[in-house]
């Protein structure tokens, strides 16, 4: 007899998904002028959620005309008074995170276990973090009085849908800008149902407006001449095009994108945790992540051993529904990315890198993919160079620190590194050789609300957490 | 008996720590307010500019892994370099930027107090830009800020040794490496700024100086992929919206040129914290 | 991973290694085998040194998440029942009190054979566990009834006595019918770093244990630091030992799921190293049937099925049992039970 777990499923009923939504401008729910809509499906069954308005330029200029009119009085409001309403914010997004959670697993396909465990809590944490900096921001180190710098556009993915609206709204807000913000095309629920948060914290009309759509919805956002902020989180290319949108214009601009970041393993590594580390770098959320450790660089004169425990532990993974307390990784998150996901691994095998998956049943209907790495990998192959943002790792080998360095380095992006060695100084001299904007030693994809996140080269500019956060929202 | 005849300077480019002619073999004429001639500049090309990037590449990781006390040390010495040509600076900013011999004499020692000022900022600016993040776990985690890399300055147009040294300074005193596009118009203060510099122990091709069109020059490095920023500074209108266009290929960091930028008032903290990155490091804390 | 322990030490370890870690159960190898086979790395105390401070280190931050990590899975329904009686079948039902009597260990005995009068189905636990002068009691209690008799040894909780008592303990411990001996280690000669001097008086006691198996344990609790119990857990396995358990029960920090996640990591690796199966015994402060799910929820997930035995998973517990008993009946009736219809001995 086998220890197989039962499904162990999280009730759906908690959350309550209405029909269809309007986009939430000045405080209120509205269609679009157009009565444009699309519609939202379950990754992990295809089945349509909900139905979405779809954001036109008339209903973005309506949106940044609301939050500049909001912006007078939000902005003279005290950083106290303004603090207690993200504060309530925060309370809400608490009571209310394991419906949240559900939502969010049913709309992006993630394990219940990650937004239960990670997205929710450093939600709440963000909102909590910021709240406290509303009243504190002339100790902030930006000078004696910092300002906000107006409206702020928001535009967000749909690996994190949640938590990358409180990264933008959460800084924003409590600097006194006010924000449009627009999420991500196939994950639009999470951040609606947040708009009802801000309803029922009494937050001002206007403060917060959410615009629903795709890619032209962002772009129309970006390019308006109302915003002075633009604060972006997604592809390279897309980061590249807005960088050149506002190029000569008044705007600031933070930019988090892509990354292909190196996760490096010395022979001396504590070796069961670097091998739980390198799971949790690229398996993560379905490997949906920007600074995932796509690239493993491991010491030669350990690399069976290495491998040898991660194919095992790999073969643990639980693949599979989404709302399941024990699955590990779920839905790849759209037949979009599938389909890149899928490109990509061909042309990784076509360039002769072996390829090898965990046996594993996948679900019949919704987009899937196996946790998968490569070996015989190297830095010329596309599946070392390009970001796959899927469950897909590929594996180099180096001999040498300054051999692991330089290809860890060897890259146009710079968002994260990681290291495993249990010696200090090593670990410090690769800290300070890697050009990455997070570091993480003997641990990986760890994230607080503290900790500025960010990356160098083409990872984009700006850094959201932390103090650092503060300052690309401040006129300083 | 009348003086002898002086000896009159041969300006040229400085890149890698060399004194080359520019690689076109062209000069353009430099003038004063007044439409005299003062001397002769050269030319750069897409070529030279080239070459000033590869230089300041390979400048880059001795000069960011210096110490901090170090690169401190090396600034102040170019301080007490221009001190003793202050003469020389007085009489090329005088003619160059078209002020009074005490007015030019003003700017000089202000130039040379904004190189003490950031001098000391070497080893403080990762104290105020940095710091202890408390996360909610057994983690240590800190951040501090590191140079970007390699920095394209366009130098002011108007102010053409104080106003250099100002966007200057901040760049190298925090481990990035600089092509400085001289002002077009005035270049000859910054021709001679690099004759003090290699006197001063900055290492060859942490500084690079070009002078010629500035939009000759700024287009290929704004869109040169191995420049990490640019300071567009010295371009206005919409040369610097085409600039920042193209440094958009490969994200480099933009600073976007302020008219209103005055250069005689005290500098705060702004440009020394625009070309870091924020590298923060995490690390379990267990037995 | 760890079929590779044996190639980084291969110069130490001259036992011959099987390339891929075995499907099925091993039957433990006799243990006087051992010493012989490791005698490269337990030739001294330099050589062992050598062998233990080269394993891979633990981070424990690292460990600790993991453990945690796996302490969210969820079991229910028909998992769970699979669970409880597994749980009830590895429980060491334990006793170590100076006010223990023979009254006490037949009771006890009572339980342990017949866990849930109400219900015939509950499986009987593995052992019963008591000090060595309550052998003879609880051999004779637990008669025909395949529940083992353990004995703890070698001068429990603290193991302070001179070799030849805890020699001697074991003995008679042996001679009064235990199927088992539970032994500590001499954890002050392990932090003094002579190692060769624990390594020798585990197989010492092995050797006076006879046909009994032996569990070794480390008390990590004093061991204070992970990588001390990972070098502790080879040392024991390299001495010969059947199973390695956590603690005694007596000292502030017992069994938790990081260092048994960590123990469990050390069979694994130590199976894929020499081919011998190891068995795992956290001991002290498990007591619910939540804690005991989660166990073995680690131990499913790190050694793996094969160690989803009594044969090589047990609990040292005493009050584990009658919550596993309560959910055990909620699962069949539907209702939550009560400490009245649990037996209270």
């Amino acid at each position: 007899m086998t220890f197989d777990y039962a499904p162990a499923p999280e009730s759906r009923a908690i959350v309550d998904i209405p029909a269809s939504h309007g986009l939430f401008v000045d405080g209120r729910f509205r269609p679009a002028a157009d009565e444009a809509v699309f519609k939202t499906v379950s990754p992990a069954t295809e089945e349509v959620l909900s139905e979405v308005a779809n954001a036109g330029d008339d209903d973005v200029d309506a949106a940044v005309r609301s939050a500049r009119k909001a912006f007078e009085s939000w902005s003279a409001l005290p950083g106290s008074e303004r603090a207690k309403y993200l504060f309530r914010i925060a309370r809400l997004v608490q009571e209310r995170a394991r419906e949240l959670a559900v939502l969010e697993s049913l709309d992006n396909g993630k394990p219940i276990r990650e937004s239960r465990d990670a997205d929710l809590p450093l939600v709440a944490a963000h909102f909590f973090y910021y709240a406290g900096w509303a009243d504190k921001l002339e100790h902030a180190g930006f000078g004696p009085a910092p300002r906000p710098l107006g409206v702020a556009g928001g535009v967000i993915p749909w690996n994190f849908p949640l938590l990358m609206l409180a990264w933008k709204v959460a800084p924003a807000l409590a600097t006194g800008n006010t924000m449009v913000l627009k999420p991500a095309e196939t994950t639009p629920l999470t951040a609606l149902a947040f708009a009802r948060i801000c309803q029922q914290a009494g937050l001002p009309p206007g403060v917060l407006n959410i615009l629903t759509g795709d890619g032209a919805t962002g772009a129309a956002l970006v390019a308006h001449p109302g915003i002075d902020k633009v604060a972006f989180t997604g592809s390279t290319e897309v980061g590249k095009a807005i960088a050149r949108t506002v190029a000569g214009t008044h705007k600031r601009l933070t930019l988090e994108l892509g990354g292909k970041a190196a996760h490096i393993v010395f022979e001396d590594a504590a070796l069961d945790q670097a091998v739980e580390g390198i799971v949790q770098g690229i398996f993560f959320n379905q490997g949906h992540v920007c600074c995932a450790g796509s690239r493993l660089l491991v010491q030669e004169s350990v690399a069976d051993e290495v491998l040898a425990a991660l194919k095992a532990r790999m073969s643990t993974l639980r693949v599979g529904d989404p709302l399941d307390k024990n699955t590990d990784v779920g839905a790849i998150n759209s037949a979009e990315q599938l389909a890149r996901i899928r490109e990509l691994t061909e042309a990784g095998e076509a360039e002769g890198a072996e390829r090898w998956a965990p046996e594993c049943e996948l679900p019949s209907t919704g987009y899937w993919f196996r946790p998968t790495l490569f070996t015989g990998v190297t830095q010329a192959h596309r599946i070392a160079q390009e970001e796959i943002f899927g469950p897909v790792l590929s594996v180099l080998t180096f001999r040498t620190p300054q051999e692991a360095v330089e290809k860890a380095n060897n890259t146009p992006y710079g968002l994260s590194a990681g290291i495993w060695t249990e010696k200090g100084s090593r670990s410090l001299w690769m800290a300070n050789r890697l050009r990455a904007g997070v570091i993480w030693s003997n641990t990986f994809n760890k994230f607080d609300a503290t900790s500025p996140f960010g990356g160098y080269q083409e990872s984009g500019y700006g850094r959201e957490g932390g103090r650092h956060g503060l300052g690309v929202y401040l006129d300083v | 008996m009348s003086e002898p005849l002086p000896v009159l300077k041969t300006y040229k480019l400085f890149v890698g720590g060399a004194f080359p002619r520019s690689e076109s073999g062209r000069v353009y004429e430099v003038t004063d307010a007044k439409g005299q001639w003062l001397a002769n500049a050269p030319l750069a090309s897409r070529k030279d500019a080239r070459d000033a990037v590869v230089a300041a590449r390979k400048a880059f990781p001795r000069w960011s892994g210096a110490t901090a006390y170090n690169r401190g040390q090396v600034l102040y010495r170019v301080a007490e370099m221009v001190q003793g040509r202050r003469d020389q600076f007085r009489a090329e900013v005088a003619a160059g930027d078209g002020l009074s011999k005490s007015k030019a004499a003003a700017v000089v020692d202000a130039a040379i107090d904004r190189l003490v000022w950031y001098a000391g900022w070497s080893d403080k600016v990762a104290q105020i830009a940095g710091g202890a993040n408390p996360v909610a776990g057994p983690y240590f985690n800190l951040s501090t800020p590191e140079p970007t890399g390699v920095v394209a300055v366009l130098a002011p147009r108007d102010s053409s040794l104080l106003g250099l040294v100002s966007v200057l300074a901040p760049v190298l005193t925090t481990g990035n490496v600089a092509v400085v596009v001289a002002s077009e118009r005035a270049p000859l203060p910054a021709l001679s700024l690099a004759e003090a510099l290699a006197t001063s122990d900055v290492p060859g091709g942490v500084v690079n100086v070009l002078s010629g069109a500035t939009a000759e020059l700024a287009r290929p490095l704004a869109a040169h992929q191995d420049v990490n920023a640019i300071d567009l500074t010295g371009a206005e209108g919409e040369l610097a919206t085409e600039l920042e266009i193209l440094a958009a290929e490969n994200l480099k960091r933009v600073r976007r040129p302020d008219p209103a930028e005055d250069f005689a008032a005290a500098p705060g903290t702004e440009r020394l914290l625009g070309f870091l990155e924020t590298k923060t490091v995490w690390h379990p804390t267990g037995v | 991973m760890t079929c590779h322990y044996a190639r980084r030490y291969a110069r130490l370890v001259t036992m011959s290694l099987k390339a891929d870690a075995p499907k099925a159960p091993t039957p433990p190898t006799p243990p006087e085998d051992s010493p012989s086979a490791l005698a490269d790395v337990t030739a001294s105390d330099a050589s062992l040194r050598r062998f233990l401070h080269g394993l891979p280190g633990v981070d424990a931050v690292g460990l600790e998440a993991r453990a945690a990590s796996l302490g969210t899975r969820s079991i229910k329904t028909t998992a769970k029942a699979y669970a409880l009686d597994l749980a009830i079948s590895m429980i060491d039902l334990t006793t170590l009190e100076g006010a223990d009597t023979p009254g006490k260990v037949r009771a006890l005995c009572a339980k342990g054979r017949n866990p849930d009068p109400t219900d015939r189905s509950t499986p009987p636990v593995a052992a019963i566990c008591v000090y060595s002068d309550l052998v003879a009691t609880a051999r004779e209690a637990l008669a025909g009834s395949g529940v083992a008799v353990a004995s703890v040894a070698t001068a429990f909780p603290a193991g302070r006595a001179a070799r030849s008592v805890k020699l001697a303990d074991t003995a008679e411990a042996v001679a009064a019918g235990a199927d088992e001996v539970d032994m500590v280690i001499d954890r002050g000669a392990f932090l003094a770093g002579r190692y060769l001097s624990v390594f020798e008086e585990i197989v010492a006691v092995r050797e006076a244990c006879g046909d009994a198996h032996l569990k070794v344990i480390l008390e990590n609790g004093e061991l204070a630091t992970y990588d001390n119990i990972r070098r502790a857990s080879w040392l024991a396995m390299l001495a010969g030992a059947d199973f390695i358990k956590t603690s005694t029960g007596k000292v502030g920090v017992n069994a938790t799921p990081a260092n048994t996640l960590l123990m469990l990591q050390a069979v694994r690796d130590f199976r894929a190293a020499t081919g011998r199966q190891i068995g795992v015994k956290p001991a002290g402060g498990i007591r619910t049937a939540k804690d005991a799910v989660k166990f073995l929820v680690l131990v499913n997930e790190t050694a793996g099925p094969d160690w989803l035995s009594p044969t090589w998973f047990r609990f040292g517990a005493s009050s584990l049992l009658n919550d596993l008993l309560m959910q055990r009946q909620k699962l069949g009736t539907g209702r939550y039970s009560g400490p009245d219809y649990v037996t209270v001995d």
